[in-house]
């Protein structure tokens, strides 16, 4: 099988693989006063110190989660404190869900936020909570998140980053950007499901209202044994993994690839992910696609598959203005261990399949 | 073979599934989603998906094989539910699903089974092809009382050719059961649906009066004559034949009456004595399994679901179709009229409102028929 949906899930990189086997082999409650439990908190902190340094926070504001759908809701309510919430139009569903009633952002047919529109939101109203994530899951597209933060303290607003796809493809780093709160996936960077993180900038981190109480770990942050085997892999993720560079070549020959057999590439004019492609093929309804490539052995993904397994329609796509071409685009997001190998079979079989579906058609 | 199998989460669909991976080809399962499930039962927050799709998925995990749900709920939004509502609207009584087979299963799966390559596409309905020397058959399934042919005469010649239906020829549901069972399928003892799959509770007439409110407002139940004698609750609630939920209308002179005709334009549901009936009835939308006769064709008809069919003579034209039953019936506008030779389908069409015409030139006995048959 050929593994191209690195955007659903990275593959295990093998020293999150090495450090998650030894702390399953450790007992031991981070909370416990004894030697098993210091051992684990010693664990427990270095990774922490290990996320902290990685994406520039201090290490007592790295609040551990059950992974990033958590870490958005943690920040959208625990950091809303009754402000209105502007959201970007293509943020994930784990921002949108969190914030249902939130304004929207406008982006252009690249995907890219509309900084002006920005400005004008919050300019027209009480102080807001922004959510601007820093590359999208679908597209790639990096969102202009400095500029953005830089208006949101001018206008008084929390800056809200969804970093899941952005972090260990690009550089991140929460002080840099200037933003207030910074949401980050074990899974999507090589680590194992199970464990994300919201990392906070000084200011807000008295500001927190928990999600979940429960026994007052994370500093009273998020209550619940954290899971450390789970912890220690997205440490370990986070440390090994650089930034997707290498990914370009083999990304911009899978393109080149599709644009021949008749794909039109979607967000190209942004700067984007080196490892995601968005590739539309006129005609070809996205489900087909991907059922067409998985028969083939190509694992790749369209929209935002929801728990039937139905793909549903992407809001992502709809509000870069794609009309029916939304309809038909596919995303192939390469994984940090993707070869020329794969990319030559993804060739092969978009290529067979487009000639396929082009017979039908005719 | 590459062979696409429509599979719904039932024992039927599921059963084709594994006893055509059993036979060594190579199965690729699909289930449309039709319509949002937690929607229609009205449960806030339930799952798109009903529990039919997971059962679909279930099964197909255990059998090893693919398997993808496709999301149809806008096509069959527009293609079946809101000509169901159109149609009661209009007074006739629709078969949702021959307008799903028709409109969403065949002609998409076909299409997407030519993009997969696959060469087949095979359901678990129950009904036979044979295939001749002329080309492929469709014939009533080895068990009659399971016999779904009515339901598919709109299949057409060329869409039959690439149809697999392997449970036509089982002797009946218990065999298909035990073969669920041996086949280790985790639905072998799963309930039979018996609901309109997009109603699975509550009343047909409520969705019916949502999207048509005129067909779910009260009106008069009138002898032919126009004599009122009860009131109605909507015509969504009624087709012709029927003689449940007429009231005080249900007897009259003496006479049980039955609903001989539904008058959208005046909100009436028209009622007469049993006996009434035509003989009889145009048809629309054929389609034809046979090379288009050009000579009147003896054969049997049926002109519902659970029915015996019945002898008629059917008439081609170039207008249509009309069929002249040997005895006379009650034909419910827009139910399927499909023309039988023996257990051969050879073609049908829909029942036409209005198709008692007086003077039309093959019906020489229609003006002896009771004014009520006329819709």
């Amino acid at each position: 099988m050929v593994y191209l949906d690195a955007n659903a899930s990275e593959p295990l990189r093998p020293e999150a693989r090495a450090a998650v086997l030894a702390a399953l082999e450790s007992p031991g409650n981070p909370s416990s006063i004894h030697a098993a439990g210091r051992a684990a908190r010693r664990r427990l902190e270095a990774a922490r110190e290990t996320l902290a340094a990685r994406f520039g926070a201090a290490p007592e504001d790295v609040v551990f989660t059950s992974g990033a759908t958590e870490a958005d809701a943690l920040a959208i309510h625990g950091l809303g404190d009754g402000r209105r919430v502007i959201a970007g139009a293509t943020e994930h569903d784990a921002v949108r869900a969190a914030a249902p009633g939130a304004e929207i952002l406008p982006v252009d047919g690249a995907g890219v936020a509309d900084l002006a529109a920005l400005e004008r939101l919050l300019a027209s109203g009480p102080p807001a909570l922004v959510c601007l994530m820093l590359a999208n899951n679908e597209t790639g597209t990096i969102q202009p998140v400095t500029a953005a933060a830089a208006l949101c303290r001018r206008h008084g607003a929390r800056l809200h980053v969804d970093a899941v796809q952005a972090a260990g493809r690009m550089p991140v780093d929460l002080g840099a950007l200037g933003a207030t709160s910074l949401a980050l996936s074990s899974h999507k960077l090589g680590g194992p499901a199970g464990a994300g993180a919201l990392l906070l900038a000084p200011e807000a981190a008295a500001a927190l209202a928990p999600l979940i109480r429960g026994g007052g770990q994370e500093r009273g942050r998020r209550g619940g044994t954290p899971p450390l085997p789970a912890i220690a892999g997205f440490a370990a993720a986070a440390a090994a993994a650089g930034d997707a560079a290498a990914l370009a070549p083999l990304r911009d020959a899978a393109e080149a690839a599709a644009r021949a057999a008749g794909a039109v590439v979607i967000g190209a004019a942004a700067p984007r992910l080196a490892n995601t492609t968005c590739l539309a093929l006129p005609g070809a309804a996205a489900e087909t696609q991907v059922i067409a490539l998985d028969l083939a052995g190509i694992a790749i993904s369209a929209g935002a598959a929801c728990s039937s397994g139905k793909v549903a329609a992407s809001h992502v796509l709809a509000a870069m203005g794609l009309g029916e071409l939304a309809r038909c685009a596919i995303r192939v997001s390469l994984p940090w261990n993707a070869t020329d190998t794969d990319i030559a079979d993804f060739a092969a079989a978009y290529a067979a399949m487009a000639a396929r579906i082009a017979r039908r058609a005719a | 073979m590459r062979v696409l199998v429509a599979m719904s989460g039932g024992v039927d669909s599921s059963t084709v599934a594994g006893l055509l991976h059993e036979a060594g080809h190579a199965v690729i399962g699909v289930t449309l989603q039709l319509y949002d499930h937690g929607a229609a039962v009205g449960r806030k927050g339930a799952c798109c998906a009903g529990q039919d799709i997971h059962d679909a998925r279930r099964v197909a995990d255990a059998l090893g094989i693919p398997h993808y749900v496709l999301d149809r709920e806008a096509r069959f939004r527009a293609a079946v539910i809101e000509d169901f509502a159109a149609s009661y609207a209009a007074g006739e009584t629709p078969v949702p699903c021959v307008r799903c087979n028709q409109r969403v299963k065949f002609a998409d799966l076909l299409a997407l089974a030519d993009d997969l390559g696959a060469e087949a596409l095979a359901t678990g309905h129950y009904v036979r092809r044979i295939d001749t020397g002329t080309g492929p058959e469709l014939h009533r399934a080895v068990d009659k009382a399971r016999d779904q042919s009515w339901f598919l005469f709109a299949t057409t010649r060329a869409e039959l050719a690439r149809t697999l239906f392997p449970l036509g020829a089982m002797a009946d549901k218990a065999a298909v059961r035990a073969e669920a069972a041996r086949l280790g399928l985790p639905v072998a003892a799963k309930p039979d649906s018996q609901d309109i799959c997009f109603v699975p509770n509550g009343s047909y007439a409520d969705l019916v009066a949502r999207l048509r409110p005129e067909a779910g407002e009260p009106g008069e139940i009138v002898t032919a004559e126009g004599r009122v004698l009860g009131r109605h609750d909507g015509i969504a609630g009624y087709t012709v034949g029927q003689g449940k939920r007429l009231g005080t209308a249900a007897m009259a002179d003496g006479t049980r009456q039955i609903v001989t005709a539904i008058d959208p334009a005046r909100r009436r549901i028209v009622v007469g004595p049993p006996a009434s009936g035509t003989r009889d009835v145009s048809l629309t939308e054929l389609n034809w399994l046979i090379a288009p006769p050009a000579a009147p064709l003896r054969c049997t008809v049926k002109l519902r679901a659970r029915e015996v069919p019945q002898p008629a003579s059917v008439f081609p034209a170039a207008t249509g179709v009309r069929v002249r039953l040997d005895a006379p019936a009650l034909p419910a506008p827009g139910q399927a009229c499909v023309f039988y030779d023996g257990d051969r389908v050879l073609g049908g069409g829909f029942i036409a409102r209005g198709q008692a015409d007086a003077h039309s030139s093959i019906n020489v006995s229609s003006s002896k028929l009771p004014s009520a048959a006329i819709a």
